[in-house]
């Protein structure tokens, strides 16, 4: 099994380098460390959403509610921001990560207490975020010259090269892994996607196991939330709009399986790395418009075709005098 | 699946919010219907706050602010077919596609409603006459002056657009392209499309940056574009180097105009649009005036507009706005 998962990585970072080798004979700039960074750095938010989305979708769930979360937070954030410039960063990353999971645990509660399908829940928690963004906001902008210079320099502030949005990215996936491998937790999500039945004979409660995954996924959307905001220096009603699209395809094009139980950290963050290429080359490229959208989605269904394929176990013949005689 | 809850939501709410409002006063008053691209777009709120004022000053008449809460077509059908049920008495819309509303405002006009478009206009069979905030050629030669005024040496210029079917940035860039030989030295290199999304319209100007290493300026005749092709500069660190321009709000362009980001760019004003909208449906409702080719319409204290052959009129010159006036106007719209 591991083999199979570790094939299927290799699978998809071949098909990024590719990716990147075809990029770089139209644009020779693509390749370039600076702007690989660039690259990684446009996708951290995709990153984030996405490991969120992995632990989500591992359950046998899936949150729809994670781009209109984002935008909810980002929206409160910069809010505040605008009638408290004073307000350091800190607080406003733990009101981030705070209100974030506070709207996770809504989603999680109606999962675990009132055992609604997940895909309702979210759906309808997406609308009603999205809508309470506009009643507090009245529909207006928040503009960059509203918000303060520390609440819009912390994502783009370089150390070591990088900016701290790409930095925050990479240690979610670090603190991802250990979470997935190596706590109990982290197991039991892939055990209450993998069998849910088994699992409760293990003395795992199935529901609360949900919950604490749409806690995750929401934390991880309110920071994001804050971060998209500071980096574009704009929060309005749409950002974002569309979003959890994106970071589902991000899942199941690194391998994590829609039914639940499989899939991995780096696989996440391949399938979002993947979308980020896509994304960023597209426009350097200099294809129509028209164009843009249907390859980003034949992008999807041939990455995931891939991945069908690479994960097909190969049944066992064990009839097989009996089946030539037939 | 989400434009259709969303839709669905809306089309609910203001057919709720018109059973309400019927029963008691609405009825003797004239409702004018204003739809725009999407709701929470500033120059959309600003556009209302016009209409309100109109209604204002003639006192007998009730507006409806509504539209879809993202830039589609079908959104924007939705609304009409509630607007249709509601009875209005005018409907003036913003459309988000030229000609896929036609039907439905084919079907409100069969009703006795009048129809009639501004800022991004509708096909002429589905509209008795279409407003422009300006007329297109004024536009289109704005925005490239605009570039070409900080450029005396020439240099090259790219296009930041909205999405590939916007009816009115496709007039503005078609118009621009027709004067662009006026403009000796000025290179157009391409266009971009950032569907009036933030982030694909910052990535698609970080792609111009990387594409066109020698641009000088981009012109964004959009006002989500135009901020975020702003921000993707001053995150590269090309202030002072590519300079921002296009068609923008002062609310949102005045950090750019401050930082140097972007040295002036231009608009209408949009609440002298939700204004004069207002009034031209109102003055067709009563009867005060014809949508006929060679027609005119008063608007109220903007004056009046005259029709030409396929009922368009144009409302005033667009403005100029600098680091001389931003302060004063960020405030406002």
């Amino acid at each position: 099994m591991t083999e199979a998962l570790k094939s299927r990585e290799a699978i998809l970072t071949g098909a990024i380098l590719v990716l990147i080798a075809l990029i770089s004979t139209r644009y020779p700039g693509f390749a370039a460390p600076g702007n690989l960074a660039n690259v990684f750095n446009d996708t951290a938010p995709l990153i984030l959403l996405a490991l969120g989305q992995m632990i989500v979708i591992l359950t046998k769930c899936i949150d729809l509610s994670v781009a209109a979360n984002l935008a909810l937070t980002g929206m409160v954030v910069a809010m505040l921001n605008t009638v408290a410039p004073g307000v350091p960063v800190i607080v406003i990353l733990l009101i981030a990560l705070a209100l974030g999971a506070l709207m996770g645990a809504i989603n999680g509660i109606l999962v675990w207490k009132l055992s609604i399908p997940p895909i309702v829940v979210t759906l309808g928690t997406m609308t009603i975020f999205r809508g309470i963004i506009f009643l507090i906001s009245d529909g207006a902008w928040v503009n960059a010259h509203e918000m303060s210079a520390p609440f819009k320099d912390f994502p783009r502030h370089v150390i070591l090269g990088l900016p701290t949005l790409s930095w925050i990215a990479i240690a979610a996936v670090l603190a991802f892994y250990v979470l997935t491998t190596r706590t109990a937790l982290g197991r039991a999500f892939f055990a209450v996607g993998g069998n849910p039945h088994a699992s409760v004979y293990t003395g795992i409660n199935v529901g609360r196991t949900q919950f604490w995954a749409y806690v995750i996924s929401g934390t991880l959307a309110g920071l994001t939330g804050y971060l998209w905001v500071a980096r574009y220096a704009v929060a309005y009603v749409d950002i974002a709009g569309g979003f959890e699209l994106d970071v589902v395809a991000a899942c199941v094009i690194g391998g994590v399986s829609i039914a639940g139980g499989s899939g991995s950290v780096i696989g996440a963050l391949l399938g979002a790395i993947f979308l980020g290429v896509v994304k960023n080359a597209l426009p350097v490229v200099n294809i129509s418009p028209f164009w843009q959208l249907a390859i980003s989605g034949t992008a999807i269904i041939v990455a995931i075709a891939f991945n069908a394929r690479a994960s097909r176990v190969p049944g066992r013949v064990i009839l097989k005098r009996a089946e030539h005689a037939a | 699946m989400k434009r259709r809850t969303f839709g669905t939501l809306t089309a609910g709410l203001t057919l709720a919010a018109c059973l309400m409002g019927t029963s008691a006063m609405a009825q003797d008053k004239t409702r004018i219907a204003i739809v725009v691209k999407a709701l929470g777009i500033g120059f959309f709120e600003a556009a209302n706050k016009g209409a309100e004022e109109a209604a204002k000053e003639l006192g007998d008449v009730e507006i409806i602010y509504t539209g879809p809460t993202d830039t589609t077509a079908e959104g924007q059908i939705e609304v009409i077919n509630a607007l249709i049920a509601q009875q209005v008495n005018a409907i003036a819309i913003s459309a988000n596609d030229r000609d896929a509303l036609v039907p439905a405002l084919k079907k409100a006009m069969d009703r006795g409603i009048t129809v009639i478009s501004w800022d991004s206009g509708v096909a002429p069979e589905g509209r008795q006459m279409h407003l422009n905030p300006s007329s297109n050629p004024l536009i289109g030669n704005m925005i490239i002056k605009l570039a070409a005024d900080h450029l005396p040496d020439g240099g090259d210029v790219a296009v930041l657009s909205a999405s590939a079917t916007a009816t009115n940035q496709n007039t503005w860039i078609e118009e621009m392209n027709k004067v662009l030989p006026n403009y000796p030295g000025i290179n157009v290199v391409g266009t971009v499309y950032g569907d009036d999304l933030a982030d694909k319209s910052y990535r698609e100007t970080q792609g111009l940056m990387q594409t066109y290493p020698n641009l000088k300026a981009i012109i964004a005749p959009t006002s989500v574009g135009i901020v975020a092709a702003a921000q993707a500069v001053t995150d590269a660190g090309k202030i002072g180097q590519i300079n921002v321009t296009g068609l923008g709000l002062p609310s949102e362009m005045a950090a750019a105009v401050e930082s140097g980001a972007s040295q002036s760019f231009a608009i209408w004003n949009p609440i002298d649009l939700g204004y004069s909208a207002t009034m031209i449906a109102y003055n067709l409702v009563k009867g005060n005036a014809k949508a006929e080719p060679g027609g005119k319409i008063g608007m109220g204290r903007m004056g009046e507009v005259t029709l030409d052959d396929s009922n368009e009129g144009a409302m005033a010159d667009p403005f100029v706005y600098d680091k001389s006036n931003i302060a004063d106007f960020k405030s406002i719209f």
